[in-house]
Protein backbone atom coordinates (compact mmCIF):
# COMPACT_ATOMS: atom_id res chain seq x y z
CA UNK A 1 0.00 0.00 0.00
CA UNK A 2 2.84 2.36 0.87
CA UNK A 3 4.39 1.97 -2.54
CA UNK A 4 1.05 2.64 -4.21
CA UNK A 5 0.50 5.83 -2.26
CA UNK A 6 4.01 6.99 -3.09
CA UNK A 7 3.53 6.25 -6.76
CA UNK A 8 0.33 8.22 -6.89
CA UNK A 9 1.88 11.43 -5.67
CA UNK A 10 4.70 11.31 -8.14
CA UNK A 11 3.82 13.78 -10.91
CA UNK A 12 4.01 12.04 -14.23
CA UNK A 13 4.29 14.18 -17.35
CA UNK A 14 3.32 11.18 -19.47
CA UNK A 15 0.11 10.74 -17.49
CA UNK A 16 -0.69 14.45 -17.71
CA UNK A 17 -0.20 14.30 -21.48
CA UNK A 18 -2.53 11.30 -21.68
CA UNK A 19 -5.11 13.12 -19.60
CA UNK A 20 -5.02 16.17 -21.87
CA UNK A 21 -5.31 13.91 -24.89
CA UNK A 22 -8.41 12.36 -23.27
CA UNK A 23 -10.10 15.68 -22.54
CA UNK A 24 -9.01 17.26 -25.85
CA UNK A 25 -12.13 16.30 -27.85
CA UNK A 26 -14.43 17.76 -25.21
CA UNK A 27 -12.34 20.92 -24.84
CA UNK A 28 -12.16 21.42 -28.61
CA UNK A 29 -15.93 21.24 -29.02
CA UNK A 30 -16.39 23.37 -25.90
CA UNK A 31 -14.08 26.12 -27.16
CA UNK A 32 -15.43 26.17 -30.71
CA UNK A 33 -19.16 25.84 -29.95
CA UNK A 34 -19.59 27.29 -26.45
CA UNK A 35 -16.74 29.57 -25.36
CA UNK A 36 -16.08 31.30 -28.69
CA UNK A 37 -19.81 31.81 -29.45
CA UNK A 38 -20.34 33.24 -25.95
CA UNK A 39 -17.52 35.76 -26.52
CA UNK A 40 -18.62 36.49 -30.10
CA UNK A 41 -22.18 37.16 -28.99
CA UNK A 42 -20.92 39.69 -26.47
CA UNK A 43 -18.64 41.43 -28.96
CA UNK A 44 -21.27 41.56 -31.69
CA UNK A 45 -23.80 42.98 -29.23
CA UNK A 46 -21.76 46.19 -29.47
CA UNK A 47 -21.85 46.31 -33.28
CA UNK A 48 -24.45 46.96 -35.95
CA UNK A 49 -24.02 43.54 -37.58
CA UNK A 50 -26.84 42.53 -39.88
CA UNK A 51 -27.64 39.53 -42.00
CA UNK A 52 -25.58 40.85 -44.93
CA UNK A 53 -22.43 40.78 -42.76
CA UNK A 54 -22.55 37.06 -41.92
CA UNK A 55 -20.01 36.22 -44.61
CA UNK A 56 -17.76 39.16 -43.68
CA UNK A 57 -18.05 39.22 -39.90
CA UNK A 58 -14.95 41.38 -39.42
CA UNK A 59 -16.29 44.26 -41.49
CA UNK A 60 -18.75 45.76 -38.98
CA UNK A 61 -19.00 49.04 -37.07
CA UNK A 62 -18.86 49.35 -33.31
CA UNK A 63 -21.80 51.25 -31.88
CA UNK A 64 -21.02 50.85 -28.17
CA UNK A 65 -24.19 50.49 -26.11
CA UNK A 66 -26.61 51.61 -28.84
CA UNK A 67 -27.82 48.10 -29.62
CA UNK A 68 -28.37 47.31 -25.94
CA UNK A 69 -30.24 50.61 -25.54
CA UNK A 70 -32.44 49.79 -28.54
CA UNK A 71 -33.21 46.33 -27.21
CA UNK A 72 -33.92 47.46 -23.66
CA UNK A 73 -36.37 50.11 -24.87
CA UNK A 74 -38.04 47.87 -27.44
CA UNK A 75 -41.67 47.27 -26.34
CA UNK A 76 -41.67 43.83 -27.99
CA UNK A 77 -38.59 42.78 -26.04
CA UNK A 78 -39.92 44.14 -22.75
CA UNK A 79 -43.20 42.33 -23.28
CA UNK A 80 -41.32 39.09 -23.95
CA UNK A 81 -39.41 39.57 -20.67
CA UNK A 82 -42.74 39.88 -18.86
CA UNK A 83 -44.13 36.82 -20.67
CA UNK A 84 -41.03 34.81 -19.75
CA UNK A 85 -41.41 35.93 -16.12
CA UNK A 86 -44.99 34.62 -16.22
CA UNK A 87 -43.77 31.29 -17.63
CA UNK A 88 -41.29 31.02 -14.75
CA UNK A 89 -43.57 32.28 -11.97
CA UNK A 90 -46.48 30.02 -12.91
CA UNK A 91 -44.73 27.08 -14.54
CA UNK A 92 -41.97 26.43 -11.99
CA UNK A 93 -44.08 26.25 -8.79
CA UNK A 94 -46.84 24.32 -10.56
CA UNK A 95 -44.44 21.72 -11.97
CA UNK A 96 -42.61 21.37 -8.66
CA UNK A 97 -45.75 20.99 -6.55
CA UNK A 98 -47.22 18.30 -8.79
CA UNK A 99 -43.84 16.56 -9.04
CA UNK A 100 -43.42 16.58 -5.27
CA UNK A 101 -46.97 15.33 -4.69
CA UNK A 102 -46.39 12.42 -7.09
CA UNK A 103 -43.02 11.58 -5.51
CA UNK A 104 -44.57 11.53 -2.04
CA UNK A 105 -47.46 9.41 -3.32
CA UNK A 106 -45.07 6.91 -4.89
CA UNK A 107 -42.86 6.87 -1.79
CA UNK A 108 -45.60 6.28 0.77
CA UNK A 109 -45.38 2.53 0.97
CA UNK A 110 -47.30 1.40 -2.09
CA UNK A 111 -45.69 -1.55 -3.80
CA UNK A 112 -48.16 -2.62 -6.47
CA UNK A 113 -47.97 -0.82 -9.81
CA UNK A 114 -45.26 1.53 -8.49
CA UNK A 115 -43.04 1.08 -11.53
CA UNK A 116 -46.03 1.47 -13.84
CA UNK A 117 -47.08 4.78 -12.29
CA UNK A 118 -43.51 6.05 -12.40
CA UNK A 119 -43.22 5.10 -16.07
CA UNK A 120 -46.53 6.83 -16.88
CA UNK A 121 -45.46 10.09 -15.22
CA UNK A 122 -42.00 9.92 -16.76
CA UNK A 123 -43.14 9.19 -20.31
CA UNK A 124 -43.93 12.87 -21.17
CA UNK A 125 -40.29 13.80 -20.38
CA UNK A 126 -38.95 11.70 -23.24
CA UNK A 127 -41.71 12.70 -25.64
CA UNK A 128 -40.45 14.60 -28.65
CA UNK A 129 -41.51 18.24 -28.35
CA UNK A 130 -42.50 18.62 -31.99
CA UNK A 131 -44.76 15.57 -31.74
CA UNK A 132 -46.18 16.82 -28.44
CA UNK A 133 -46.89 20.24 -29.96
CA UNK A 134 -48.75 18.63 -32.88
CA UNK A 135 -50.84 16.68 -30.38
CA UNK A 136 -51.54 19.87 -28.40
CA UNK A 137 -52.60 21.81 -31.51
CA UNK A 138 -54.96 19.02 -32.51
CA UNK A 139 -56.39 18.30 -29.05
CA UNK A 140 -56.99 21.94 -28.11
CA UNK A 141 -58.68 23.15 -31.30
CA UNK A 142 -62.05 24.81 -30.72
CA UNK A 143 -64.13 21.65 -31.21
CA UNK A 144 -61.33 19.13 -30.67
CA UNK A 145 -61.04 16.17 -28.28
CA UNK A 146 -60.45 18.29 -25.15
CA UNK A 147 -63.53 20.44 -25.63
CA UNK A 148 -65.65 17.45 -26.64
CA UNK A 149 -64.59 15.82 -23.36
CA UNK A 150 -65.53 18.98 -21.43
CA UNK A 151 -68.84 19.09 -23.28
CA UNK A 152 -69.58 15.50 -22.25
CA UNK A 153 -69.04 16.63 -18.67
CA UNK A 154 -71.47 19.52 -19.16
CA UNK A 155 -68.94 22.34 -19.53
CA UNK A 156 -68.19 24.60 -22.47
CA UNK A 157 -64.52 24.65 -23.33
CA UNK A 158 -62.80 27.92 -24.29
CA UNK A 159 -60.99 28.73 -27.54
CA UNK A 160 -57.71 27.48 -26.05
CA UNK A 161 -55.26 28.57 -28.72
CA UNK A 162 -57.21 31.43 -30.30
CA UNK A 163 -57.94 33.49 -27.21
CA UNK A 164 -54.96 35.57 -26.03
CA UNK A 165 -55.95 34.93 -22.41
CA UNK A 166 -56.17 31.15 -22.85
CA UNK A 167 -53.11 30.54 -25.08
CA UNK A 168 -50.65 31.12 -22.23
CA UNK A 169 -52.26 28.56 -19.86
CA UNK A 170 -52.46 26.06 -22.74
CA UNK A 171 -48.75 26.42 -23.56
CA UNK A 172 -47.85 26.30 -19.85
CA UNK A 173 -49.84 23.07 -19.54
CA UNK A 174 -47.66 21.51 -22.24
CA UNK A 175 -44.43 22.67 -20.54
CA UNK A 176 -45.63 21.48 -17.14
CA UNK A 177 -46.69 18.12 -18.57
CA UNK A 178 -43.20 17.63 -20.03
CA UNK A 179 -41.30 18.66 -16.87
CA UNK A 180 -43.25 16.96 -14.07
CA UNK A 181 -41.47 13.63 -14.60
CA UNK A 182 -38.01 15.17 -14.08
CA UNK A 183 -39.15 16.82 -10.83
CA UNK A 184 -40.76 13.59 -9.67
CA UNK A 185 -37.63 11.49 -10.25
CA UNK A 186 -35.37 14.00 -8.48
CA UNK A 187 -37.75 14.40 -5.52
CA UNK A 188 -38.14 10.62 -5.31
CA UNK A 189 -34.36 10.21 -5.10
CA UNK A 190 -34.32 12.88 -2.36
CA UNK A 191 -37.11 11.19 -0.42
CA UNK A 192 -35.43 7.81 -0.59
CA UNK A 193 -32.31 9.32 0.97
CA UNK A 194 -34.25 10.19 4.14
CA UNK A 195 -33.73 7.35 6.65
CA UNK A 196 -37.05 5.77 7.67
CA UNK A 197 -36.13 5.56 11.38
CA UNK A 198 -36.45 9.35 11.59
CA UNK A 199 -40.13 8.93 10.77
CA UNK A 200 -40.44 6.01 13.19
CA UNK A 201 -39.06 8.11 16.04
CA UNK A 202 -41.43 10.98 15.21
CA UNK A 203 -44.37 8.58 15.09
CA UNK A 204 -43.49 7.15 18.49
CA UNK A 205 -43.35 10.70 19.83
CA UNK A 206 -46.88 11.16 18.53
CA UNK A 207 -46.19 13.58 15.66
CA UNK A 208 -49.13 14.01 13.27
CA UNK A 209 -48.81 13.27 9.55
CA UNK A 210 -48.72 16.99 8.72
CA UNK A 211 -46.13 17.62 11.41
CA UNK A 212 -43.96 14.77 10.07
CA UNK A 213 -44.22 16.29 6.59
CA UNK A 214 -43.45 19.88 7.62
CA UNK A 215 -40.83 19.10 10.27
CA UNK A 216 -39.01 16.16 8.66
CA UNK A 217 -39.75 15.72 4.96
CA UNK A 218 -39.57 19.35 3.81
CA UNK A 219 -36.36 20.34 5.66
CA UNK A 220 -34.54 17.12 4.73
CA UNK A 221 -35.68 17.53 1.15
CA UNK A 222 -34.13 20.98 0.87
CA UNK A 223 -31.08 20.01 -1.25
CA UNK A 224 -33.33 18.21 -3.76
CA UNK A 225 -35.79 21.12 -3.73
CA UNK A 226 -33.11 23.70 -4.48
CA UNK A 227 -31.65 21.56 -7.24
CA UNK A 228 -35.08 21.12 -8.85
CA UNK A 229 -35.71 24.86 -8.49
CA UNK A 230 -32.49 25.67 -10.35
CA UNK A 231 -33.18 23.14 -13.12
CA UNK A 232 -36.79 24.22 -13.61
CA UNK A 233 -36.05 27.95 -13.46
CA UNK A 234 -33.38 27.62 -16.16
CA UNK A 235 -35.65 25.41 -18.23
CA UNK A 236 -38.65 27.80 -18.06
CA UNK A 237 -36.51 30.93 -18.54
CA UNK A 238 -35.19 29.49 -21.79
CA UNK A 239 -38.59 28.32 -22.97
CA UNK A 240 -38.66 28.29 -26.76
CA UNK A 241 -39.91 25.03 -28.27
CA UNK A 242 -43.37 25.02 -26.69
CA UNK A 243 -44.53 28.53 -27.68
CA UNK A 244 -42.70 28.42 -31.02
CA UNK A 245 -44.34 25.17 -32.07
CA UNK A 246 -47.82 25.50 -30.58
CA UNK A 247 -48.67 29.19 -31.00
CA UNK A 248 -45.73 30.83 -32.81
CA UNK A 249 -45.75 33.27 -29.91
CA UNK A 250 -49.32 34.39 -30.61
CA UNK A 251 -52.10 35.26 -30.50
CA UNK A 252 -51.18 38.96 -30.15
CA UNK A 253 -47.68 37.98 -28.90
CA UNK A 254 -49.30 36.65 -25.73
CA UNK A 255 -46.93 33.67 -25.57
CA UNK A 256 -43.77 35.21 -27.04
CA UNK A 257 -40.87 34.39 -24.69
CA UNK A 258 -37.47 36.12 -24.81
CA UNK A 259 -35.95 33.09 -26.55
CA UNK A 260 -38.64 33.28 -29.20
CA UNK A 261 -38.10 37.04 -29.58
CA UNK A 262 -34.37 36.43 -30.10
CA UNK A 263 -35.10 33.72 -32.68
CA UNK A 264 -37.48 36.05 -34.56
CA UNK A 265 -34.92 38.87 -34.64
CA UNK A 266 -32.36 36.40 -36.02
CA UNK A 267 -34.90 35.25 -38.61
CA UNK A 268 -35.54 38.86 -39.68
CA UNK A 269 -31.82 39.49 -40.08
CA UNK A 270 -31.52 41.76 -37.01
CA UNK A 271 -28.43 39.92 -35.83
CA UNK A 272 -27.07 42.51 -33.38
CA UNK A 273 -30.36 42.95 -31.47
CA UNK A 274 -30.73 39.16 -31.35
CA UNK A 275 -27.33 38.80 -29.71
CA UNK A 276 -27.84 41.73 -27.34
CA UNK A 277 -31.23 40.33 -26.33
CA UNK A 278 -29.78 36.88 -25.70
CA UNK A 279 -27.04 38.47 -23.59
CA UNK A 280 -29.57 40.29 -21.45
CA UNK A 281 -31.21 36.88 -21.01
CA UNK A 282 -27.86 35.25 -20.25
CA UNK A 283 -27.09 37.90 -17.62
CA UNK A 284 -30.43 37.25 -15.89
CA UNK A 285 -29.91 33.47 -16.02
CA UNK A 286 -26.38 33.76 -14.63
CA UNK A 287 -27.40 36.10 -11.79
CA UNK A 288 -30.35 33.90 -10.81
CA UNK A 289 -28.26 30.74 -11.23
CA UNK A 290 -25.44 32.03 -9.01
CA UNK A 291 -27.97 33.14 -6.37
CA UNK A 292 -29.64 29.75 -6.38
CA UNK A 293 -26.30 27.90 -6.32
CA UNK A 294 -25.26 29.99 -3.30
CA UNK A 295 -28.40 28.79 -1.55
CA UNK A 296 -27.65 25.23 -2.65
CA UNK A 297 -24.08 25.43 -1.32
CA UNK A 298 -25.28 26.81 2.00
CA UNK A 299 -26.80 23.40 2.69
CA UNK B 1 -43.14 0.43 9.52
CA UNK B 2 -46.80 0.66 10.44
CA UNK B 3 -49.18 0.14 7.57
CA UNK B 4 -51.31 3.10 6.50
CA UNK B 5 -55.08 2.79 6.81
CA UNK B 6 -56.59 0.70 3.97
CA UNK B 7 -58.95 3.56 3.03
CA UNK B 8 -55.96 5.90 2.68
CA UNK B 9 -54.19 3.35 0.52
CA UNK B 10 -57.25 3.06 -1.70
CA UNK B 11 -57.48 6.85 -1.98
CA UNK B 12 -53.79 7.03 -2.89
CA UNK B 13 -54.20 4.42 -5.62
CA UNK B 14 -57.27 6.29 -6.90
CA UNK B 15 -55.43 9.60 -7.12
CA UNK B 16 -52.33 8.09 -8.72
CA UNK B 17 -54.47 6.31 -11.29
CA UNK B 18 -56.34 9.50 -12.20
CA UNK B 19 -53.00 11.33 -12.49
CA UNK B 20 -51.52 8.61 -14.67
CA UNK B 21 -54.57 8.63 -16.95
CA UNK B 22 -54.31 12.41 -17.39
CA UNK B 23 -50.56 12.14 -18.07
CA UNK B 24 -51.22 9.50 -20.72
CA UNK B 25 -54.24 11.20 -22.41
CA UNK B 26 -52.11 12.93 -25.10
CA UNK B 27 -50.79 9.51 -26.14
CA UNK B 28 -54.38 8.31 -26.61
CA UNK B 29 -55.17 11.38 -28.73
CA UNK B 30 -52.19 10.83 -31.02
CA UNK B 31 -52.74 7.09 -31.29
CA UNK B 32 -56.43 7.45 -32.19
CA UNK B 33 -55.98 10.55 -34.34
CA UNK B 34 -53.27 9.10 -36.57
CA UNK B 35 -55.75 6.67 -38.12
CA UNK B 36 -58.33 9.34 -39.02
CA UNK B 37 -58.87 10.67 -42.54
CA UNK B 38 -59.00 14.39 -43.01
CA UNK B 39 -62.71 14.19 -43.88
CA UNK B 40 -63.29 12.39 -40.61
CA UNK B 41 -61.55 15.10 -38.60
CA UNK B 42 -63.38 17.86 -40.46
CA UNK B 43 -66.83 16.33 -39.94
CA UNK B 44 -66.36 15.21 -36.32
CA UNK B 45 -63.36 17.04 -34.86
CA UNK B 46 -64.28 16.14 -31.30
CA UNK B 47 -64.58 12.37 -31.79
CA UNK B 48 -61.89 10.39 -30.00
CA UNK B 49 -61.88 7.07 -31.81
CA UNK B 50 -61.23 6.70 -35.55
CA UNK B 51 -63.73 4.87 -37.72
CA UNK B 52 -61.17 2.20 -38.45
CA UNK B 53 -57.72 1.33 -37.19
CA UNK B 54 -57.04 -0.37 -40.53
CA UNK B 55 -56.73 3.00 -42.28
CA UNK B 56 -52.98 3.35 -42.79
CA UNK B 57 -53.25 6.01 -45.52
CA UNK B 58 -51.65 8.69 -43.36
CA UNK B 59 -48.54 6.60 -42.81
CA UNK B 60 -48.33 5.66 -46.48
CA UNK B 61 -48.61 9.34 -47.49
CA UNK B 62 -45.81 10.31 -45.11
CA UNK B 63 -43.35 7.94 -46.72
CA UNK B 64 -44.51 8.23 -50.33
CA UNK B 65 -45.63 11.84 -50.94
CA UNK B 66 -43.80 13.49 -48.03
CA UNK B 67 -40.16 12.65 -47.49
CA UNK B 68 -40.32 11.09 -44.03
CA UNK B 69 -38.15 8.19 -45.20
CA UNK B 70 -35.33 10.64 -45.92
CA UNK B 71 -35.88 12.46 -42.60
CA UNK B 72 -35.80 9.19 -40.74
CA UNK B 73 -32.52 8.15 -42.35
CA UNK B 74 -31.08 11.59 -41.48
CA UNK B 75 -32.25 11.27 -37.89
CA UNK B 76 -30.75 7.80 -37.63
CA UNK B 77 -27.41 8.98 -39.06
CA UNK B 78 -27.31 11.99 -36.71
CA UNK B 79 -28.25 9.91 -33.67
CA UNK B 80 -25.83 7.07 -34.45
CA UNK B 81 -22.93 9.48 -35.04
CA UNK B 82 -23.74 11.45 -31.89
CA UNK B 83 -24.01 8.35 -29.71
CA UNK B 84 -20.67 6.99 -30.95
CA UNK B 85 -18.74 10.26 -30.48
CA UNK B 86 -20.35 11.00 -27.11
CA UNK B 87 -19.75 7.56 -25.65
CA UNK B 88 -16.11 7.56 -26.75
CA UNK B 89 -15.20 11.16 -25.89
CA UNK B 90 -17.29 11.39 -22.71
CA UNK B 91 -15.77 8.18 -21.38
CA UNK B 92 -12.26 9.44 -22.11
CA UNK B 93 -12.90 12.87 -20.55
CA UNK B 94 -14.78 11.44 -17.56
CA UNK B 95 -11.94 9.01 -16.88
CA UNK B 96 -9.29 11.72 -17.10
CA UNK B 97 -11.26 14.04 -14.82
CA UNK B 98 -11.86 11.38 -12.18
CA UNK B 99 -8.76 9.19 -12.32
CA UNK B 100 -5.79 11.09 -13.72
CA UNK B 101 -4.16 14.07 -12.07
CA UNK B 102 -3.14 16.78 -14.49
CA UNK B 103 -2.60 20.52 -14.55
CA UNK B 104 -5.78 22.32 -15.55
CA UNK B 105 -8.07 19.57 -14.26
CA UNK B 106 -10.26 21.95 -12.24
CA UNK B 107 -10.51 24.34 -15.16
CA UNK B 108 -11.67 21.54 -17.49
CA UNK B 109 -14.32 20.46 -14.99
CA UNK B 110 -15.40 24.09 -14.68
CA UNK B 111 -15.91 24.11 -18.45
CA UNK B 112 -18.11 21.01 -18.16
CA UNK B 113 -20.30 22.76 -15.57
CA UNK B 114 -20.36 26.01 -17.54
CA UNK B 115 -21.42 24.20 -20.70
CA UNK B 116 -24.31 22.63 -18.80
CA UNK B 117 -25.50 25.98 -17.44
CA UNK B 118 -25.22 28.31 -20.46
CA UNK B 119 -28.64 28.88 -22.02
CA UNK B 120 -28.54 27.61 -25.56
CA UNK B 121 -30.48 30.58 -26.86
CA UNK B 122 -27.44 32.78 -26.20
CA UNK B 123 -25.22 30.61 -28.40
CA UNK B 124 -27.07 29.60 -31.53
CA UNK B 125 -26.58 32.80 -33.54
CA UNK B 126 -22.75 32.86 -33.24
CA UNK B 127 -22.71 29.06 -33.64
CA UNK B 128 -24.44 29.59 -36.96
CA UNK B 129 -21.73 32.15 -37.92
CA UNK B 130 -19.03 29.61 -37.13
CA UNK B 131 -20.71 26.90 -39.16
CA UNK B 132 -21.07 29.33 -42.07
CA UNK B 133 -17.35 30.12 -41.87
CA UNK B 134 -16.55 26.40 -41.85
CA UNK B 135 -18.69 26.03 -44.97
CA UNK B 136 -20.84 23.39 -43.30
CA UNK B 137 -24.31 24.94 -43.57
CA UNK B 138 -26.91 22.44 -44.69
CA UNK B 139 -24.86 19.35 -43.85
CA UNK B 140 -25.50 16.64 -41.29
CA UNK B 141 -21.96 17.22 -40.00
CA UNK B 142 -23.06 20.68 -38.87
CA UNK B 143 -26.03 19.14 -37.05
CA UNK B 144 -23.78 16.68 -35.19
CA UNK B 145 -20.67 18.77 -34.43
CA UNK B 146 -21.89 21.05 -31.60
CA UNK B 147 -23.27 18.03 -29.72
CA UNK B 148 -20.39 15.65 -30.47
CA UNK B 149 -19.41 15.68 -26.77
CA UNK B 150 -22.27 16.81 -24.55
CA UNK B 151 -21.23 18.04 -21.09
CA UNK B 152 -23.93 15.94 -19.43
CA UNK B 153 -22.26 12.75 -20.70
CA UNK B 154 -18.85 13.84 -19.39
CA UNK B 155 -20.45 14.71 -16.06
CA UNK B 156 -22.16 11.32 -15.74
CA UNK B 157 -19.01 9.41 -16.74
CA UNK B 158 -16.96 11.33 -14.19
CA UNK B 159 -19.46 10.44 -11.45
CA UNK B 160 -19.31 6.75 -12.36
CA UNK B 161 -15.52 6.77 -12.77
CA UNK B 162 -15.17 8.13 -9.25
CA UNK B 163 -16.63 4.88 -7.94
CA UNK B 164 -13.95 2.74 -9.63
CA UNK B 165 -11.31 1.94 -6.98
CA UNK B 166 -7.93 3.64 -7.54
CA UNK B 167 -6.11 0.51 -6.32
CA UNK B 168 -7.15 -1.41 -9.41
CA UNK B 169 -5.64 1.14 -11.76
CA UNK B 170 -2.53 1.60 -9.58
CA UNK B 171 -1.92 -2.15 -9.45
CA UNK B 172 -1.98 -2.29 -13.24
CA UNK B 173 0.41 0.67 -13.38
CA UNK B 174 2.81 -1.15 -11.03
CA UNK B 175 2.64 -4.14 -13.32
CA UNK B 176 3.91 -1.90 -16.07
CA UNK B 177 0.70 -1.37 -18.03
CA UNK B 178 0.62 1.78 -20.17
CA UNK B 179 -1.97 4.52 -19.70
CA UNK B 180 -3.94 3.47 -22.79
CA UNK B 181 -3.93 -0.19 -21.78
CA UNK B 182 -5.25 0.75 -18.35
CA UNK B 183 -8.07 2.79 -19.87
CA UNK B 184 -9.12 0.20 -22.43
CA UNK B 185 -8.47 -3.07 -20.58
CA UNK B 186 -9.14 -2.20 -16.93
CA UNK B 187 -11.38 0.85 -16.84
CA UNK B 188 -13.73 0.36 -19.81
CA UNK B 189 -14.96 -3.13 -18.84
CA UNK B 190 -15.91 -1.78 -15.40
CA UNK B 191 -18.16 1.04 -16.55
CA UNK B 192 -20.59 -0.80 -18.83
CA UNK B 193 -23.75 0.52 -17.11
CA UNK B 194 -22.44 4.10 -17.25
CA UNK B 195 -21.77 3.73 -20.96
CA UNK B 196 -25.32 2.45 -21.45
CA UNK B 197 -26.68 5.46 -19.56
CA UNK B 198 -24.64 7.94 -21.58
CA UNK B 199 -25.59 6.19 -24.84
CA UNK B 200 -29.30 6.39 -24.01
CA UNK B 201 -29.25 9.99 -22.85
CA UNK B 202 -27.30 10.98 -25.94
CA UNK B 203 -29.68 9.12 -28.21
CA UNK B 204 -32.66 10.79 -26.55
CA UNK B 205 -31.13 14.27 -26.80
CA UNK B 206 -30.02 13.93 -30.39
CA UNK B 207 -33.23 12.27 -31.58
CA UNK B 208 -35.32 15.02 -29.97
CA UNK B 209 -32.99 17.91 -30.77
CA UNK B 210 -34.94 20.63 -32.54
CA UNK B 211 -33.68 24.22 -32.58
CA UNK B 212 -30.17 23.66 -33.97
CA UNK B 213 -31.15 21.24 -36.78
CA UNK B 214 -33.95 23.69 -37.65
CA UNK B 215 -31.36 26.44 -38.13
CA UNK B 216 -28.59 24.59 -40.00
CA UNK B 217 -30.71 22.24 -42.10
CA UNK B 218 -32.03 24.48 -44.83
CA UNK B 219 -33.54 22.06 -47.29
CA UNK B 220 -35.41 18.79 -47.18
CA UNK B 221 -32.33 16.68 -47.87
CA UNK B 222 -30.91 17.49 -44.43
CA UNK B 223 -34.08 17.71 -42.34
CA UNK B 224 -34.22 15.43 -39.33
CA UNK B 225 -37.58 13.95 -38.30
CA UNK B 226 -38.53 16.67 -35.77
CA UNK B 227 -37.62 19.43 -38.26
CA UNK B 228 -39.53 17.68 -41.04
CA UNK B 229 -42.58 17.33 -38.81
CA UNK B 230 -42.41 20.93 -37.60
CA UNK B 231 -42.09 22.27 -41.14
CA UNK B 232 -44.98 20.09 -42.29
CA UNK B 233 -47.09 21.26 -39.37
CA UNK B 234 -46.41 24.92 -40.10
CA UNK B 235 -46.88 24.57 -43.84
CA UNK B 236 -50.14 22.66 -43.52
CA UNK B 237 -52.50 25.58 -43.15
CA UNK B 238 -55.18 23.07 -44.06
CA UNK B 239 -54.44 21.44 -40.68
CA UNK B 240 -54.32 17.89 -41.93
CA UNK B 241 -54.11 16.58 -38.39
CA UNK B 242 -54.43 12.91 -39.31
CA UNK B 243 -51.24 13.14 -41.35
CA UNK B 244 -49.40 15.23 -38.73
CA UNK B 245 -50.39 12.89 -35.90
CA UNK B 246 -49.15 9.92 -37.94
CA UNK B 247 -45.89 11.86 -38.31
CA UNK B 248 -45.83 12.39 -34.56
CA UNK B 249 -46.12 8.64 -34.04
CA UNK B 250 -43.19 8.02 -36.41
CA UNK B 251 -41.11 10.48 -34.36
CA UNK B 252 -42.21 9.08 -31.00
CA UNK B 253 -42.09 5.35 -31.62
CA UNK B 254 -38.31 4.64 -31.53
CA UNK B 255 -37.90 6.47 -28.23
CA UNK B 256 -40.99 4.86 -26.68
CA UNK B 257 -39.78 1.38 -27.62
CA UNK B 258 -36.33 2.08 -26.16
CA UNK B 259 -37.94 3.47 -23.00
CA UNK B 260 -40.08 0.37 -22.45
CA UNK B 261 -37.03 -1.88 -22.53
CA UNK B 262 -34.41 0.33 -20.88
CA UNK B 263 -36.41 2.43 -18.40
CA UNK B 264 -33.82 1.86 -15.68
CA UNK B 265 -31.08 3.71 -17.55
CA UNK B 266 -33.29 6.67 -18.47
CA UNK B 267 -34.24 7.31 -14.85
CA UNK B 268 -30.69 6.62 -13.64
CA UNK B 269 -29.34 9.27 -15.96
CA UNK B 270 -31.67 11.94 -14.59
CA UNK B 271 -31.32 11.01 -10.93
CA UNK B 272 -27.56 10.47 -11.28
CA UNK B 273 -26.87 13.96 -12.61
CA UNK B 274 -28.92 15.56 -9.92
CA UNK B 275 -28.31 13.90 -6.64
CA UNK B 276 -24.86 12.34 -6.59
Amino acid sequence: MFRIALWKQEPSPWRAATAWLFVAPFMTIFVVFTAVPAVLALIYSFTDIGVADIRHPLDVDFVSFQTFARVLTNPGFLKSVWTTALFVLIGVPLTMMIGLALAIGLNSGITKLRATYRAAFYLPVITNIVAAAVIWQYAFTLSGPVNSMLEAMGATGPNWLGDPRMAMPTVIMLAVWRNIGTCMVLFLAGLQAIPSDVYEAARIDGASAWRRFSAITLPLLKPATLLVTVLMTVSFMNIFDEPYLVTKGGPLSSTKSVALWVYEQFGQGNIAPAMAGSYVMLAIVVVLGVLQLRLLRAH
Amino acid sequence: MTKPHPALTALLYGLLTIGAVIALLPFAWVLFGAFKTQAEIMSAPGAWLPRSFANLDNFVTLFSERRFGRYMINSLIVSAATVITNVLFATMAGYALAKLEFPGQKMVFGCVLAAMMVPYIALFVPQFFIVVQMGLVNTLTAVVLPMAVMPIGVFIMRQFANSVPDELLEAARLDGAGEFAIFFKIFLPLVGPAIATVAIITFLNSWNYFLWPLIVAQNQDTYTLPVGLAVASQAAKSTDYGLLLAGAIVVLLPVLILFLFLQKYFVQGIAGTGIK
